[in-house]
């Protein structure tokens, strides 16, 4: 068990040596300083700039910075759209898997598209290489840059003090994805594939197990995509098991590589704003805050998962490697314990372990790690989530101090106020919604008509998408709407949701979870960055400090967890207690 | 008068607001609060479900004592919220009260017109028919009737009742000193005014409006405040309503009581009770200092200030300069000097004059005015003054040039002594008087600016609030610098001219700061109305107190540091009440979620970690503590929290510790004993 608990302690503290010097990499890059790569990549970058005839060097305002990333993601959308629903007949479909459902198209293209990943189909059977490569690959490289564009903005109005022009979309855009996301996924592809991971454009191998039975294993573009998925934080894998297969996930090492890829990116973001803006206290503030909240997530889960269920105990069957329904031996229960954090507070959402078999404790972790959504966070969704956090605590720190609230010498006034607070009541609304009317339809017993009809094509009543009843089916329904709005994308796997009810209630849900948080922050960093600079005085609130930092905690904690509360009581925590 | 302040909860103001709590039950005035809206809508569900119960017997929403007591209850935190408005009201109101009543109706002698044309006739009329554009005689001994600007004379005027300072003052047509308010008394001579505001719009008349609500507009930061307050009160709402589905597939069924219980309960009651008493509060306060503010966002704004431009007479330094040293030339007897100091200054009426006088008397000096003596006025040409005795001596006393310039004309020299102590002086910041004899240098007298005591401090103060000071002062940048530095300001203007405070605040405002000053002038209106807070004083013109956003009835010109504290402790009341009244939410979360679920889901009794009684005892509970903790807090939102200036992530700290941890453990004790009590019935 040592062992173990010192084999997270070392991905953790890997983790964060790597992610400064990557920070410090990516200040430099986005002020447009000249990195290492810019002989290999600068051609390539000038080369798609001129075929799409943008100008790079154009100064956009924020408005100007929404227009194109919205613009674009719905170019993207309609993209996958016609991929996924005529992969039957487009290339590279060796297993001849067939079209999508245009309700499981829309999740499907929606969730890579808002790097959410949630996956209500199996990759083995669902699609094809085509899609695999060309759709889905490309919206997790695309979806990540997005985010990392966004926050970028986000920086560059803190940094340049009074300002409309806030860099060009483009630029951070085809920079995130070229000099960060590429480069890291080819380190992890490679790595993957020597480890065993496939990598090819060949449909199923067939072997003959050692008990004679003839065994159909699908391969494919694999590495690729695994490489993609964790470091774009996206978490959609390639083979429905995601990387509790074998294929997906061979060994510890390739565990500790994925687990480092999909961290790597969001705690690199928070030290590239600290050297961007050019205030490392601030930075560490952020760090510290967040990493405060991710160990009072993982430490509970860690020890529920190593004392194993008392269920089985009551039985006298000895646990000693922990809670392992649903674990790979190769991983272990500390590590998945790890692994199951850190992919819901980052949101990824890839699983090296069944989530739904959990202990119920662990469960309740995850799900509050979705639902405050703000410590680390995906490939700069994370700094955007966390920004409306500070500008709320801002304003009630700022009050408190005697004087109208400042961020960076910026006045947050009643605009601020509202965007801030449509964009942190969007999360709770669509979660709390969302599972309401699940479980309403479920308490009711609905007959579901057209919205969820069985294998012959029969209405179903909505009980049916619960594999269990009682309060762990309340948790399934819970998760899957906390991870569609996390924009998160693992799940409780026990729900039926590939059903017209679960692909379109989710899918709006991504929408909305997606976009509002980017255009929320975006807007009101360009609001602020119009605004007149103060200058800093004994008066002036410091958010560098780790007081503020605590204030920023006490608010994530009653506005975003406590009001998940009555929720996970009914779910999680009635589980738990119930044991 | 508005020195003596009233008690908290003066009976009769409370008599006033207990009614005002009823009537501000209207739903059309209480829309106005959005938090406290919602709660009156729960209070109207508990008294259909009371009803309910009442008729049908029904027990399923529990029994009709615990439904009536939670619908009182709410009824109760509705009506502390009114309260907590209405009291704030009457009290500023009562102020306010208290100042109008100096201008009850007195009779006015209206000057009569023909045309265009004044007569010199008057006819009596109560003041109150007064209207804009009239012009009023005011004679020795009659009360003014209105504020007003006097056109003509000149008079000595009691301005006690307004600002309690017992010293008559002088004002006259034409200048700065030429605005007269109503309900001062005219001591001597005549006086005729120009009545400058309709009745009912003087600045009072505007502030009791302010204060009674008819007028009162959100400030800035306080529509912030309840956007926030409105967006926690929506997740509440979401909360709550979504708990219904979820307990429905739990199989729990959850009476309504408790539903609103949990929701008002949640939602951030306390705050938003007070927020609005904690806004006219501030106005109050600011009243109390006698200072009357044209808008709520003022007050707020003054909190904000980073930059404060102080006149150096009369704010940084008592008044005049004030003779503190005779330095006699080589040869010249001490004693001496000063007699000749003091015959110097005897005719001098000039502030300088006098102390140089009373400086001579300390010393022993006994010389009187001769007969037949010739004073020499001070010129702009000879730029000395002195006198001529009898005896055919000649007494000068004058800046050094001038007295140089006079000697060099009669071929006199001046004595290198006194020249190297004239530079002496005036590199300390002090002004040297030069005194000749019949053309011979008797010894420099030494004037210098007193600083007002305790003013250091004070500066001090504000420089750890993050308030620049900035002295504004004729005196030429030497002097200037030397007093600047003594008394601990940041910065001065010297040889300021009206353009020049422009011109600072401009540049101020540039850089992104706010700016406060204070003035009486006409020349000073533009600064005025240019700075972010600009006071003007009572005594000043009508165009001066047109320009500021207040107007402080004392003319103490130290009145603007003491209107920043104002301004910073209003939002601080507001942010710390914010923080504890939502840091109370999450011993309330511990107290009702268990609550609700414990029957059908025994386990999350372990929740219940208060170990409540019962649920019905742990709703009520909850609920009173809710109610009863806003009353608590009325002192608080009406004194307002006090301000230390210890540097804002200090202040952040300590109101952090307080409020914040305050605000968590202090409904978990209040709860459970609340709760020990009341499970003695349920």
């Amino acid at each position: 068990m040592t062992t173990e608990l010192l084999g997270i302690l070392f991905i953790f503290a890997m983790t964060v040596a790597l992610s400064i010097p990557l920070g410090r990499y990516m200040a430099r890059l986005y002020a447009g300083e000249s990195t290492f790569l810019d002989a290999v990549f600068g051609p390539i970058e000038r080369l798609f700039f001129r075929a799409s005839g943008i100008d790079a060097s154009r100064e956009m305002t924020w408005k100007d910075h929404l227009k194109a990333l919205l613009t674009i993601n719905l170019i993207w959308f309609l993209w996958a759209m016609f991929v996924l629903t005529n992969q039957s007949w487009l290339p590279w479909n060796p297993d001849g898997n067939p079209d999508m459902t245009p309700d499981l198209a829309f999740n499907t293209a929606i969730s890579f598209l808002v790097n959410c990943n949630l996956q209500h189909y199996s990759g083995e059977t669902g699609v094809s290489y085509f899609s695999q490569i060309f759709c889905l690959n490309f919206l997790q490289f695309v979806s990540a840059g997005t985010g990392m564009a966004a926050a970028v903005v986000i920086f560059k109005a803190i940094r340049d003090r009074q300002t409309t022009e806030l860099g060009n979309f483009y630029d951070f855009f085809l920079k995130s994805c070229t000099r960060v996301l590429l480069p890291l996924s080819l380190i992890v592809a490679i790595v993957l594939v020597f480890n065993g991971t496939p990598m090819n454009l060949v449909g199923k191998a067939e072997y003959t197990s050692l008990q004679g039975d003839t065994v159909q294993v699908s391969q494919g573009p694999a590495a690729a995509m695994i490489a993609i998925k964790h470091i774009g934080t996206n978490g959609g894998g390639y083979f429905g098991a995601n990387s509790a297969h074998p294929l997906e996930n061979p060994n510890y090492l390739t565990m500790i590589v994925e687990l480092l890829a999909q961290t790597v990116i969001p705690l690199g973001m928070i030290f590239a704003m600290g050297f961007y803006i050019r205030n490392r206290r601030f930075s560490r503030m952020v760090f510290g805050v967040m990493t405060v909240g991710f160990l009072l997530l993982l430490a509970p889960t860690v020890w529920s998962e190593i004392q194993g269920n008392p269920a089985i105990d009551r039985l006298g069957i000895a646990q000693t490697h922990g809670a392992m329904e649903g674990k790979e031996v190769r991983f272990g229960a500390t590590a998945s314990a790890y692994w199951s954090i850190i992919t819901t507070v980052i949101s990824t959402g890839s699983v090296n372990s069944m989530h739904d078999s959990t202990m119920p404790l662990s469960g309740a972790m995850e799900l509050l790690s979705m639902m405050t959504n703000a410590f680390y966070g995906g490939c700069g969704a994370g700094i955007l989530n966390f920004y409306i956090f500070i500008i709320l605590a801002v304003f009630i720190s700022g009050l408190m101090v005697g004087r109208t609230p400042e961020f960076m010498g910026k006045k947050v006034e009643a605009r601020e106020m509202k965007i801030a607070m449509i964009v942190a009541l969007v999360h709770p609304l669509m979660i709390m919604t969302g599972t309401a009317i699940a479980s309403y339809l479920a308490s009711a017993d609905a007959n579901m008509g057209w919205w969820f009809v069985n294998a012959e094509g029969q209405p179903n009543h909505a009980t049916a998408w619960l594999n269990n009843p009682g309060f762990h089916g309340f948790s399934e329904m819970l998760y899957e709407f906390t991870s569609s709005s996390a924009n998160n994308g693992s799940g409780f796997e026990g729900l039926g949701d590939n059903n017209p009810f679960w692909n379109i209630s989710t899918g709006i849900c991504l929408i909305l979870t997606r976009f509002l948080p980017i255009i929320g922050p975006v807007a009101i960093a360009g609001l602020l960055a119009s605004k007149k600079y103060i200058p800093e005085s004994a008066g002036t609130l410091r958010t560098d400090t780790g007081t503020f930092g605590i204030m920023v905690f006490a608010v994530i904690v009653i506005l975003a967890a406590l009001s998940f509360f009555p929720a996970l009581a009914l779910g999680p925590l009635a589980e738990y207690f119930s044991l | 008068m508005s020195t003596s302040s009233t008690r908290l909860f003066e009976p009769a103001l409370v008599r006033t607001a207990i009614r005002q709590s009823f009537l501000k039950l209207n739903p059309r005035v209480q829309f106005r609060n959005p938090v406290m809206f919602t709660v009156e809508l729960g209070t109207i569900v508990m008294l259909a479900v009371t009803l309910y119960v009442a008729f049908t017997g029904d027990q399923s929403q529990g029994s009709l004592a615990y439904n009536l007591l939670v619908f009182l209850i709410l009824l109760l935190t509705v009506l502390f919220a009114n309260f907590a408005e209405a009291i704030a009201e009457a009290r500023g109101k009562a102020q306010a009260d208290s100042l109008r009543k100096t201008r009850e109706e007195t009779p006015a002698k209206l000057v009569q017109t023909v045309g265009e044309m004044y007569l010199n006739e008057v006819k009596t009329v109560p003041s109150s028919q007064l209207r804009k554009g009239d012009v009023f005689l005011c004679e020795t001994g009659d009360i003014i009737p209105s504020d007003g600007e006097i056109i003509e004379g000149i008079a000595t005027i009691d301005e006690s009742a307004i600002t309690g300072e017992s010293a008559p003052v002088i004002r006259e047509a034409g200048g700065d000193r030429s605005s007269v308010t109503g309900g001062t008394k005219v001591l001597s001579d005549q006086i005729k005014v120009l009545v400058t505001t309709q009745p009912g719009e003087s600045f009072l008349d505007k502030m009791i409006a302010l204060v009674e609500g008819a007028s009162r507009q959100k400030t800035p930061n306080e529509i912030a405040l309840t956007i926030l307050l409105a967006g926690f009160t929506l997740v509440f709402v979401i909360v709550c309503v979504t708990l219904k589905p979820f307990a429905d597939y739990a199989q729990t069924p959850i009476p309504i009581a408790a539903f609103i219980s949990l929701f008002v309960c949640l939602i951030p009651t306390t705050i938003g009770g007070l927020l609005s008493a904690i806004g006219i509060a501030g106005m109050d306060r600011a009243l109390r200092a006698n200072v009357i503010t044209k808008s709520g966002r003022a007050v707020e704004t003054a909190g904000d200030v980073d930059t404060l431009l102080l006149d150096k007479t009369g704010t940084i330094t008592l008044g005049n300069r004030r003779a503190t040293h005779f330095w006699p030339a080589p040869g010249v007897r001490e004693e001496a000097f000063s007699e000749i100091a003091l015959l110097s200054s005897l005719a001098d009426e000039t502030p300088e004059g006098k102390s140089i006088v009373e400086l001579a008397r300390q010393q022993g000096a006994k010389a009187t005015l001769p007969e037949g003596v010739q004073l020499i006025k001070f010129t702009a040409e000879t730029r000395s003054s002195g006198i001529n005795l009898p005896s055919g001596e000649s007494i000068r006393k004058g800046a050094q040039d001038a007295i140089r310039n006079m000697l060099k004309r009669n071929g006199q020299s001046f004595p290198s002594e006194v020249s190297d102590r004239v530079r002496t002086i005036a590199g300390n910041g002090g002004t040297p008087l030069v005194v000749a004899r019949n053309e011979d240098v008797q010894g420099v007298i030494e004037l210098q600016d007193i600083i007002k005591p305790g003013m250091q401090e004070r500066f001090e103060r504000l420089r750890k609030m993050g308030v620049k000071t900035v002295m504004v002062t004729g005196d030429n940048p030497l002097t200037a610098e030397y007093i600047a530095r003594k008394a601990g300001v940041d910065d001065f203007i010297a040889e300021a001219k009206p353009e020049d405070k422009m011109q600072y605040i401009r540049t101020e405002q540039a850089q992104g700061k706010l700016v406060a000053m204070m003035g009486d002038g006409t020349n000073d209106a533009p600064a005025l109305a240019q700075a972010d807070v600009g006071v003007a004083m009572n005594s000043g013109t009508q165009a001066a107190k047109e320009a500021g956003n207040m107007v402080d009835l004392d003319n103490d010109p130290t009145k603007l540091i003491e209107i920043v504290e104002i301004g910073k402790q209003l939002l601080m009341t507001r942010g710390t009440l914010t923080t504890f009244s939502i840091a109370n939410d999450v011993a309330k979360y511990f107290a009702i979620v268990p609550a609700l679920f414990i029957l059908s889901i025994p386990g999350l009794q372990k929740l219940n970690i208060m170990g409540l009684h019962s649920p019905e005892s742990a709703i009520l509970s909850a609920v009173i503590f809710n109610a009863i903790v806003i009353p608590l807090l009325i002192p608080l939102a009406l004194k307002g929290v006090t301000y230390k200036p210890i540097g804002a992530s200090a202040l952040l700290r300590r109101n952090l510790f307080i409020y914040g941890l305050g605000g968590v453990v202090v409904p978990f004790i209040g709860i459970k004993i609340i709760d020990l009590v009341v499970s003695l019935f349920f």
